[in-house]
This record gives C-alpha cells, structure tokens and sequence, in this order.
C-alpha cells in the first residue's frame, strides 16, 4: 500500500503537468487553510504547549471562558449594534447619493464620486488621528455615535459606487414604464427601481456589515477603549497573550457571522458585481 | 380622408421642444382622429420620439401646448395622462410576473382583483398568449414580451396609444406578424394610436395616416397613398420608397423605378448606358448611367432580354413629379 504513495510513482502515473499542479494545489491549500485549520484546532485545545503540532489535551473549556467574561460577551453584543447602526445609516445616506449619481447629470457628479474614494486612498491613521481633533471638540470621543462616523467613513465607497452601478442597470424604460401605467415618482422607485437594484445593494450592505464587524484601528482610536467591540477586545487578548487559545476562539466566533452572510449572498457576489461598481461613467 | 365630422382625439398646437444643445422640434400642428393609426416616420435624430414622448409626458414641451378631447394635458406628469406607452425595449419588470407586470397599473386604480383577474384573461387571449400568467418577462421571447406591453397598455384603456418602436427590435419575421396582429387588435378596440418608426415599409403597411418627418419638422401627411403618390418635397420623394432624380435644365425630375421605362432602340433623347440587369423574380432591374447619376428602372422580362450590360438606351419618363434643383 505505502509502495504506491512514492512521490516517483505518481509522477509518472499522472504525468508531468497533472503532478507540478496538483504540487502546487496542495501548496495553495495549506497556504490558505492551515492556519484556519491551525485556529481551529487552537480554539478546541484544553492545553497547549508552543513546540507541538496538536494540543496535549481537547476540550471546550476557552470556549467556556469566553462566555462568562462579562467584557468578552459585552463586546459581542457591541459589535453587533455597531454594525448594524453603520449598516442601517449609511445605507439611509449613501443609497439616495448613490441614485443621484446613476439618474441625474450635474456638474462635479465625477469629483463626487472620486471623493469617496478618497476616504481609503489616504491612510487611515492619519485620518483617524486629525478625526479625532474634530470629534474632540464636539464631544465624540468615546461615543457610539463617534465609532459609528468612523465605520461609515471606511464603508462609504462601497455603499455608494455599488448601488450606484446598480441602478444605473436599471433600464429608464423600466422606470418610465411605472409612470405611464400611473405609479408616481416615489412609489416607482420603491415599486421598480429598488428591487431591481436590491442585489448590487445587497452586496454593498453585506461589505458594510462586515467591515464595521472586523473595524480595529479607527474603533479604538475614537472609542477610547470605552467601546469595546470584538475586534478591539481582541487586541486586548493577543496582547495580554496569557492563552493563544481565547484569540482563536474569537477569530471564529468573528468569522461566523461573515461567513453565514457571504453563504446566503454567494449568488451575488462575483467578479462581475464588484468590477460593475467600480465604473465611472 | 379627413372628413369634417371625424372627432379630433388628439390635437398637437404649435408645440415646441427644444434641449439644450439647439436639438428638437417646433412649430409642430397635428390632429390626430378617434379611431386613426398615425406613424410618425423619419431617420433617427428627426424628432419623432421627441414628440411621442412629449404627448406620454416624458418631455416637458418648450412652447405651444397638447391636448386630448380637447383637454391640455402639457402640465400633467405621465401618471396623470390618459396615454399608455409602449418602448422600444425593457418595458417588463423583470422581478414581477406577467400577472403582476399587467395589473399593477390596475391595482393602482384600485379595480377590484375578481374585475383585474378576468381583464388579464381576456387581454391574454387578445394577444394570443392565454396562460403565461405566472412566468416572468426572461422566459418569455422578445416578441412575446412586446405584446405583454401592449397587452399591458391596453388593459388601462387609455384614450391614446403610444407605441415607440415597439417592434424594431424583433427579426423581420415576427416584425411583420406582430404589424398584421398590431392591426387587428387597433380595428377591433377602434383604439386610437400613435406609432413612431424609422421603418417606411412598417409605417405604409401600419397606417391610416403618416406624418413624415425631417430634422424637426413635418415635412408632409397624408395617407399612404398620398404620400407615395404625391411627395411634397425632395425630401419625403426620397426617403419614401425607391426614386430616382434626373436633373434636367434647371429642374430635378424625380421618378419611380416603376414609372421610368427603357428604350432598347434608344429613340429618346435621353440617352443612358446599361450598367447590371438583375432578374428579380417578375420582373428585373436594371441600372442605367445617364450623365453622372445611375437610374434604376423596374422592366418586364420581354424588355431586359434584348439588353445586355453596356448598351446604349434611352429614358422615357412615365407618372413622375417635379422639384426645383437643390
């Protein structure tokens, strides 16, 4: 059995090609799931000593520690009603800018989208840093209100060319179509206009979402520490570093709420839908 | 044609549209019977759509005013107007079923659903697709989707019809089928309608009436008939049907392929050399070099045997009208 597991052999079984790919697949695959893999197998060891592959003893018992730290499950919940307050206001916000730049043509539209794109051109730090000059003064500091400015200044590119692209798939007949069978203005957009749009939104509310959940730098530069969300408790762990093991915990419980929202989204999120926001016209 | 006691649906007062780069039309008057198919022809950029979707409301006019049964409707947003429209393309909604693509308008003028269900039926049997309530508009072909429109138009009983195109889009085959079928329905509801097209065959076949445009302007209406028969102008000559120009002392003489017939003796004082002979099923054309201009001429076979390519003929100008040279 072993006899036929000989590197040699099943480079000449397969051939050239099918071996230096099927090489370089398995590569790829440890290079992007073995530290998954490797946090999986953290989050559900008792104890683990550094030189080993595999823990000394199984069990969920960090997983038992994270639940009853009453900062760690706060900071769950923090999390979760910052992102969703990003998510819902930016939407609020961006969703009408985005169909003013796909509907109407008016002077400096192009220099109002590029604007957005400013936002991340720049690093972040520095933004970060002269933000909280201003947010000083007008008593954000610490606040949610403040955290969640950060979050949709970082979402604002996404939440708007996005949906713009969206709607400017939306054929004008479709619209002037509802106007001439007798829907107005406002129910037309909600009655045609939205819905055909619903998927290219979907996609940017899904990044939203997202990047409020795993937000770090600008989170605890405004918050102060006072908010605490999961990414910013988890620099906390990492650095205290008194067990890997709570970091691996967290990355998952992280990855679950991303993980569920991309499987229910998969249909929409392709090459096409990205690179379809990305237009400037 | 236009008898007195014929009521006007539709009348169209020195309206103009104007955008801003200087485009659009003006100065346009047209009544438009009850009852009456009008084309609207010309090359694309003439203004013809300008002016049917300024009577849907999708334009604001620059001057002069609409009116339906003697009501202006230039003010009223296309909601309010008693018009329906059906585009060139992308009328459905693709997310809606053709149920609810039909009595959405319905819903809105709040017919009860036992009334919407029975009017879908039967306008679904008018346009000979019974049963394709439930599928959506992408399982449905080009054509079937276009009748969906019109069905969907019909079904809000407008006062005035507005058909864009509505079959530019389709092959030839079905285009023609769609055009015969376009008919029937409009004689049998005695709808009143207007239809813009590019597609002077389309609008001969179609129409009551034609108005022909040119760059904004109404170059000539009349029936069929009287258009072909009787151009007004150069212009109308040439863009309706086959005609050929002759420029004769300080006048253009323009006529028919049909009305211009070939002397193989060459008696005339014509004179034009034979350039291809085409043997087209009935009856053959022939193109003649006369001067600088090539003719072409509709000849029986009797005639284009005793002609071959090079020979000397000459021109005898039958029914054929006269325009001042450009």
């Amino acid at each position: 059995m072993f006899k036929y597991m000989n590197p040699k052999r099943f480079y000449h079984a397969v051939g050239r090609k099918k071996f230096w790919e099927f090489i370089l697949l398995a590569v790829f695959i440890i290079f992007f799931y073995g530290p998954l893999l490797n946090m999986l197998l953290l989050a559900f060891s008792n104890s683990y000593e550094y030189p080993h592959v595999f823990a000394q003893a199984w069990g969920t018992k960090w997983w038992a520690y994270v639940f009853q730290q009453k900062s760690l499950v706060s900071s769950i919940a923090q999390s979760f009603i910052i992102a969703i307050a990003t998510t819902a206001i930016s939407m609020l916000f961006c969703i009408p800018a985005a169909y003013s730049i796909a509907r109407f043509k008016y002077p400096g539209r192009k220099g109002f989208m590029l604007s957005f794109l400013l936002t991340n051109a720049f690093p972040k730090l520095g933004i970060y840093t002269s933000i909280a000059v201003l947010f000083y003064k007008y008593g954000l500091m610490g606040t949610y209100a403040g955290v969640i400015i950060i979050h949709m200044i970082n979402s604002m590119m996404f939440m708007v060319w996005l949906p713009a692209s969206a709607f400017r798939s939306v054929h004008r007949q479709q619209e002037e179509a509802a106007r001439d069978v007798g829907a107005g203005p406002v129910r037309t957009f909600f009655k045609v206009t939205f819905p055909m749009a619903l998927p290219g939104i979907a996609v940017a509310t899904l990044y939203t979402f997202l990047g409020s959940m795993e937000e770090a730098q600008g989170t605890m530069l405004v918050g102060l520490g006072k908010i605490q969300t999961m990414p910013v408790a988890m620099y906390g762990i990492v650095l205290d570093s008194s067990a890997v093991q709570i970091g691996a915990v967290f990355a998952i419980l992280l990855i679950i709420p991303s993980a569920v929202m991309i499987f229910a989204m998969r249909r929409y999120i392709g090459p096409e839908a990205i690179s379809g926001g990305f237009k400037m016209k | 044609m236009n008898v007195p006691e014929r009521k006007v649906k539709l009348k169209i007062a020195d309206m103009a549209k104007k955008y801003p780069n200087g485009d659009g039309v003006e100065h346009i008057n047209l009544d438009i019977y009850e009852g009456e198919i009008v084309t609207l022809l010309g090359p694309s950029g003439c203004g013809k759509t300008t002016i049917l979707r300024a009577i849907g409301g999708f334009h604001d006019i620059t001057d002069g005013d609409i009116l339906i049964d003697g009501k202006s409707i230039a003010g009223l947003p296309p909601e309010k107007r008693p018009t329906a429209m059906v585009f060139q393309s992308y009328n459905l909604w693709p997310h809606m079923t053709i149920y609810e693509n039909l009595s959405y308008g319905l819903k809105l003028r709040k017919i009860p659903k036992a009334q919407i269900d029975e009017d879908i039926k039967k306008i679904l049997q008018l346009v000979s697709m019974p049963g394709c309530e439930k599928k959506y508009p992408n399982q449905l072909s080009g054509g079937q989707q276009q009748r969906i429109a019109i069905a969907r138009s019909l079904l809000l009983k407008p006062e005035l019809l507005l058909l864009d195109e509505p079959f530019s889009a389709l092959d030839a085959k079905i285009r023609q089928q769609m055009r015969e079928e376009l008919k029937k329905i409009q004689s049998d509801l005695g709808i009143t309608v207007v239809f813009v097209t590019h597609d002077q065959e389309e609008a001969m076949a179609l129409s009551h009436r034609i108005v022909v445009m040119n760059k904004g302007v109404v170059a000539q209406v009349g029936t069929p008939t009287e258009i072909y028969d009787h151009p007004a102008d150069r212009y109308v000559a040439s863009f309706i049907g086959e005609m050929n120009f002759i420029d004769i002392d300080d006048q253009t003489i323009a006529v028919r392929p049909e009305n211009l017939s070939l002397d193989p003796e060459a008696k005339g004082d014509l004179k034009a050399t034979v350039r291809t002979i085409m043997v087209l099923g009935h009856y053959v054309q022939v193109t003649v070099q006369h001067g600088d201009t090539v003719l072409k001429s509709f000849v029986d076979r009797e005639v284009s045997d005793r002609l071959s390519v090079g020979d000397e003929v000459s021109l005898e100008i039958g029914t054929h009208h006269v325009f001042a040279k450009e």
